[in-house]
């Protein structure tokens, strides 16, 4: 049986009073897509952010390609290869589109003027960022140089996912990537996610669009009251299944029970 | 027809209110890219005003630079100021840490007789570890940053005071034994104007800044963490580590200013630079610089600066009175928060 390729266990993570994560399990199949879905506020974001070490589990394990990992900052799962796309998008709005993509990971100019005079290297990243949007299809956007928060939220939310798969080497994680985005945007970000996929590299999709679920997922995590309900193969069950087990109207076959 | 008249300047109204609409938005806009363009403005008008009410009195190569020097220690406790309130904090203990930099680098060479140069550098590396010390409050902590620098002005000023024992080095002495200590005041003319080290050095340390912030990962992280703390930890940047080495640089460039201030004022006195902290606050205001953080840049608080120097030498050397300048700078203070919060709403 081949190991998942992340792997988590026994997540908690409580906020307050409010538990966002109660002994959560996660598993991650190298090359798949896997949606995650569930309720608003089922704790699926908490889920991907303990994953990705935005915040860190009150317990809990969490393994990358069988060796465990304890993340406590983003950048440790940055570098450990998981890019993720946050809900909020996480970025700069008074900051380019350029600066944001590079945000953490800047290129230097070469010779002297990049390792003395630490000088960042402006026609290399804005070319870099430009080839990126247009793989999207974001050619609407004009000037790379524009702010961020000169552009409509679609097109934020698309310089957001671009920067994810353009950097994430392991596994990307997308929150809600097409929430705000244009019927033909939403294809493209579909059409992206198989790319990656093809490439060799998994990826979890959080979702309320069952529609985008079911046509691009291997198989689907339903989230349910801070924890993994169950987790079924998009081929045996309908939206209309899916919909009940995440909102608890329909109790799973006691074999995809994860508990 | 009494109808016609009516339509056709209704038409021209709105064709008028149109075109106004995308010049102001036009504006607005370039205002946005460029934050530095409002206090430049104002700073060439405000010459120009006063050049055309004075003539040679005030529009001379002597005057002008006499303006550089007036505002010397101003510009850079400034630029540390800027630093800090790009990041969305404020730093009230900068002119402490001024203060008490200059002290230190005094008593040390003559209460302890170490050499000058040893003086000098601990008094820099003491400014720096209190930066540092309150950009670890800041960062690590979460303390609010006007509390941590309240707190530290207090406590800084009190120890320049116990420490000095309100004792003043006077200038003959630095001279003849250390005269080191005033070398930002050292003075060199080119035709009638008249340049200071410490002068200079305020210009140069800004542009180097200037290319910092915009030029550097470090600049674009100072940047991102005032726009958006969260965001920028998310994204990948270390926002300790950029908020403690901002509030470190900030409290070394403090102590250069303590340096400049003996070449200022040629004494090491412990009284001295009380306003400091409020006058950097003006001119970072001035400049544009957003209070919100992550907006503005660094050039637009040299400008600032200046401005303040200009309108008081202009209305001193017009005879009128002092209060006249802090009345105009209070107006300034608010048109430029105001610019600042319309230059936001582009993005709304
Ligand atoms: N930073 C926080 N502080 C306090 N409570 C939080 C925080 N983040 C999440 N929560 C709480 O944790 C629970 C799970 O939130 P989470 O964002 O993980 O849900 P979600 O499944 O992503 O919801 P949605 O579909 O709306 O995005 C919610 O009850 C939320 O209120
Ligand atoms: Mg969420």
């Amino acid at each position: 049986m081949t190991e998942p390729l992340l792997k988590a266990r026994g997540l908690v993570k409580r906020y307050g009073r409010v538990t966002a994560l109660d002994h959560c399990d996660f598993d991650l199949m190298p090359g798949e897509i896997l949606a995650v879905i569930g309720d608003n506020g089922a704790g699926k974001s908490s889920l991907i952010k303990a994953l990705s070490g935005a915040v860190v589990p009150d317990a809990g394990e969490v393994w990358l390609d069988g060796r465990k990992v304890r993340f406590t900052a983003p950048t440790q799962g940055r570098e450990a290869g998981i890019e993720t796309v946050y809900q909020t998008l996480a970025m700069s709005p008074a900051l380019s589109i350029a600066d944001n993509i590079f945000m953490g990971r800047e290129i230097r100019r070469p010779g002297i003027m990049g390792s003395v005079f630490r000088m960042l290297d402006r026609p290399a990243m804005e070319k870099f960022a430009r080839e990126k949007l247009s793989e999207l299809g974001l050619m609407t956007i004009q000037n790379i140089n524009q702010a961020v928060e000169t552009l409509s939220g679609g097109q934020r939310q698309g310089v957001a996912v671009a920067r994810a798969a353009a950097f994430g080497s392991r596994v990307i994680i997308l929150d809600e990537p097409t929430a705000a985005l244009g019927v033909k945007e939403s294809r493209r970000v579909l059409d992206l996610i198989q790319d990656v996929r093809a490439r060799g590299i998994p990826i979890i999709l959080i979702s309320h669009n069952m529609p985008h679920v079911f046509e691009v997922a291997d198989r689907v995590h339903v989230h349910r009251l801070g924890r993994r309900h169950c987790v079924i193969d998009p081929k045996d069950y309908t939206m209309s299944d899916a919909v009940a087990f995440m909102t608890g109207a329909k109790e799973p076959p006691e074999a995809l029970l994860s508990a | 027809m009494t109808d016609n008249p009516t339509t056709a300047t209704a038409d021209r109204v709105a064709e008028f209110d149109q075109g106004r609409k995308g010049f102001v938005h036009q504006v607005q806009h370039r205002l946005h890219v460029t934050p530095a363009l409002v206090p430049l403005i104002v700073l060439v008008g405000s010459i120009a005003v006063f050049g055309a009410l004075l003539g040679n009195k005030f529009f001379s190569p002597f005057a002008l630079t006499l303006i550089l020097q007036q505002v010397q220690i101003v510009g850079i406790v400034g630029a540390a100021q800027a630093l800090v309130i790009l990041t969305a904090g404020i730093d009230l203990s900068v002119g402490a840490i001024m203060v008490l930099s200059s002290v230190i680098m005094g008593q040390f060479t003559f209460r302890y007789g170490l050499p000058v140069e040893v003086a000098v550098v601990s008094g820099l590396a003491i400014g720096t570890a209190i930066g540092a010390f309150n950009g670890w409050l800041v960062s690590a902590m979460k303390l609010p940053p006007f509390i941590v620098t309240l707190g530290m002005w207090q406590i800084v000023l009190a120890a320049n005071f116990l420490y000095s024992a309100n004792e003043t080095i006077r200038s003959q002495e630095i001279a003849s034994e250390a005269p080191l200590l005033q070398i930002f005041g050292t003075t060199f003319k080119i035709g009638g104007a008249v340049f200071t080290v410490g002068a200079i050095f305020m210009i140069v340390l800004t542009l180097i800044l200037a290319y910092v912030l915009r030029h550097t990962a470090w600049g674009r992280h100072v940047y991102a963490v005032g726009d958006d703390p969260e965001a920028a930890e998310l994204s990948g940047v270390n926002v300790r580590a950029t908020l403690i080495s901002v509030y470190a640089l900030s409290g070394l460039i403090c102590a250069f200013a303590g340096w400049a201030l003996i070449g200022r004022i040629g004494s090491v006195s412990p009284t001295s630079g009380q306003l400091a902290n409020i006058d950097s606050i003006t001119a970072v205001v001035i400049g544009g610089i957003s209070l919100f953080g992550g907006r503005g840049s660094i050039m637009g608080m040299l400008f600032g600066a200046v401005i303040v120097g200009v309108f008081s030498l202009g209305l001193r050397l017009m005879g009128a009175d002092a209060q006249w300048t802090y009345l105009l700078i209070g107006v300034l203070i608010i048109f430029a928060v105001a610019i600042d919060q319309w230059i936001r709403k582009v993005s709304a």
